[in-house]
């Protein structure tokens, strides 16, 4: 059995001179819950909707369950789910007439519907409510409505486009809980997101901004690849204390992070003293300063703000 | 069943659910083309009943006083005012007492007997249509008056005008069949595009879209309902046409069904086109008011298509509801049948035709997506 759900190979969209995005190239294997992490814009919707078997890639192509999403995307559609960021539900049926209809559209069989409908009550919550309209149902319940349906099926590779956005803290904590019993019931789920704290609960990530593949890695290694730990410090005028490090010899990056700028230090034990000596030359009061681990964040940072 | 057939059977199943849960959507289907037809059937009413007459009678004998009386008595004509000067006439007309004035010259008995009478009568032209009609009515009352009391006045020219296949000239006759066409139109227009730009606004065509069901299937799906709905309200208008205002059906059902489903597909396609152009519901309805409110204009509902300018009735030709309300009017007042009616039979038959071809170019790319 082919070990990958997903493979992508030179896959790209242009929308008339508009290149969305260019040159993917990854992988997801078999019950991985797999990131697509970036800015607003980086193409992330673009990528899934292809993946989905919906929009045809100008270059490159892409399996998914073994299908090509070129040649083949009704047999795409059939093995997946999909969840567009702003799932549309029927709002003026019940939460069983939406399920149920989704069952007909993939025609699952009647025998097998009470007892998925069961547990797709049981595991969303929404059992109480199944015969509420699904105009009537709060904003976090309608979108596990939307999750429900797009599980009817039963599908081997589901794909979350944002699945989060806009949704209040605790549903969004509920849906991930959701998310993670798919993944530990052998669905590979692929999911888009803008939040890193998001990313950080997946296996792996690709990181992609303004339509091109960053990197793909465990959330883990991509941290660990930024090498060592990073020294916050705060001071205060960071626009001018940005512009003096940056050319300090020692510093390897800087990148700016709220009030308080990320350094990567050649040598910390050496190079700390150097810091606090060009801010003291420069007039530049240092408000305080301490050693952190490297977080996505400081990774995503130094992706993009470095980037030509 | 196929895969297909079975995923078009539930998406319809849908449809209906939707359509009839939503009380507007009840209320526009079922009760909106009655509303319409009573409308048309009562308020539109270009018949005169009760017109406001002024009488001047200056012969004053007892001739002059039976023609008043059957002016009176026709029930066309309200007399108002009765003077004994010529002027009263313009002054009431002026002033929008009268519509209609009659004056019976002095000598009108004498004139009568032999054969040569005259009576002036003024009709208030600004409604050209009242006016048209009234002095129809009142040429007629005269000649009948004429012909009962001088037995010779019929053998010198007798003019005789017979309306053929609406004997009483009562526009209810020719309107309400009409609004079976205008009412059909409408309902598979407006439930196409509604239908498929809602699925549009609330995000569920992408969800569609992602599903096995193909687009072919969607439209499929989208359109089965809405010719439904509009048989149906064909077989209610009819029902209601026919029992409750007596207008005659001459004609057979037969014909009328085939010339409703042409019709009805060329609305649908016509639908399916405007909802492939608009983003909203909003914006589907402001189009399809865009293409119906000419269609009926132009299509001889209201005016005769004779008297428009003639560039203007060539662009009738082109006109769906034009040739379909030719229809619907031939099968009930004069009871015709498809053989004589494959002029619009053709014309409606080729603009479905191109309406659907368009729609299947369009729609792909609005609903597909790629």
């Amino acid at each position: 059995m082919n070990p990958f759900a997903v493979e992508v190979s030179n896959l790209g969209r242009r929308f008339g001179p508009v290149v969305a995005v260019e040159n993917l190239n990854f992988s997801v294997e078999r019950g991985e819950l797999f990131g697509i992490v970036g800015p607003d814009g980086a193409g992330k919707t673009t990528t899934l909707r292809m993946l989905a078997g919906v929009l045809r890639p100008t270059a490159g192509d892409a399996r998914v369950c073994g299908a090509s999403v070129v040649r083949d995307p009704e047999e795409v559609k059939r093995r997946i789910g999909y969840v567009s960021q702003r799932f549309g539900l029927y709002q003026d049926l019940t939460v069983r007439e939406n399920l149920d209809f989704y069952a007909d559209l993939y025609r699952v069989p009647r025998e097998l519907r009470v007892s998925r409908m069961e547990r797709l009550y049981r595991f969303s919550g929404l059992g109480e409510f199944q015969d509420r309209l699904a105009g009537n149902l709060s904003g976090g319940m309608k979108q596990k409505l939307g999750l429900c349906c797009a599980l009817i099926h039963e599908p081997e590779v589901l794909f979350l486009d944002e699945p989060t956005f806009g949704v209040d803290p605790i549903s969004r904590r509920d849906l991930w809980i959701l998310v993670h019993e798919m993944v530990a019931r052998g669905v590979t789920v692929v999911v888009s997101t803008a939040y890193l704290d998001e990313a950080e609960r997946c296996d792996r990530i690709a990181v992609l901004d303004r339509g091109a593949l960053l990197a793909v890695d465990s959330p883990a290694r991509l941290q660990a690849s930024l090498g060592g730990k990073i020294w916050s410090v705060r001071a205060d005028d960071l626009p001018r204390a940005q512009a003096v490090l940056r050319s300090l010899p020692g510093v390897r990056r800087v990148t700016r992070f709220g009030d308080a700028l990320h350094l990567t230090l050649t040598d910390p034990q050496r190079d700390q003293r150097r810091v606090i000596d060009a801010l003291g030359r420069e007039g530049i009061a240092l408000l305080g300063a301490e050693e952190v681990e490297p977080s996505l964040e400081d990774v995503f940072m130094e992706m993009t703000q470095n980037r030509p | 069943m196929s895969g297909a057939g079975l995923r078009i059977r539930s998406m319809v199943r849908k449809e209906f659910r939707q359509l009839l849960r939503d009380p507007r959507t009840r209320m526009m289907i079922f009760v909106a083309p009655l509303i319409q037809l009573v409308m048309f059937g009562y308020a539109v009413n270009t018949d005169i009943r009760n017109t406001a007459t002024v009488v001047v009678d200056l012969d004053r004998t007892a001739e002059s006083r039976a023609l008043v009386d059957a002016f009176g008595a026709s029930g066309y004509f309200e007399i108002v005012q009765r003077s004994l000067r010529s002027s009263d006439i313009a002054r009431a007309l002026d002033r929008g007492d009268a519509v209609v004035g009659i004056e019976i010259p002095h000598g009108f008995s004498r004139d009568l007997a032999l054969g040569k009478a005259a009576v002036q009568i003024v009709v208030d032209g600004s409604n050209s249509s009242i006016a048209t009609v009234a002095q129809g009515y009142a040429a007629r009352i005269v000649q009948r008056f004429a012909a009962e009391r001088v037995p010779h006045w019929a053998a010198g020219v007798d003019l005789r005008t017979r309306a053929w296949y609406n004997p009483n000239l009562e526009s209810r006759v020719y309107n309400v069949p009409a609004v079976i066409g205008v009412l059909v139109l409408m309902m598979s227009l407006l439930l196409t595009a509604l239908a498929v730009v809602r699925e549009r606004e609330l995000g569920t065509l992408d969800q569609l879209m992602v599903s096995p069901l193909s687009p072919a299937e969607f439209v499929a799906a989208k359109t089965l309902p809405v010719a439904f709905i509009g048989l149906v309200d064909l077989f209610l208008i009819t029902a209601v046409a026919v029992f409750w205002f007596d207008i005659p059906m001459r004609g057979s059902l037969l014909a009328l069904l085939p010339a409703a489903l042409l019709y009805i597909l060329a609305g649908l396609s016509f639908g399916l086109l405007i909802s492939s152009v608009s983003k909203t519901q909003q914006e589907a309805f402001m189009a399809m008011f865009l293409f119906l409110l000419p269609a009926i204009i132009l299509s001889g509902f209201f005016y005769p298509i004779r008297s428009m300018p003639l560039p203007f009735q060539w662009l009738t030709v082109l006109n769906p509801v034009r040739h379909f309300l030719e229809i619907v009017r031939a099968v009930f007042l004069k009871g015709e049948g498809i053989g004589g009616l494959w002029v619009q039979y053709l014309a409606i038959g080729l603009f479905a035709l191109v309406a659907i071809r368009a729609a299947i170019w369009r729609l792909p790319r609005t609903i597909g997506g790629s």
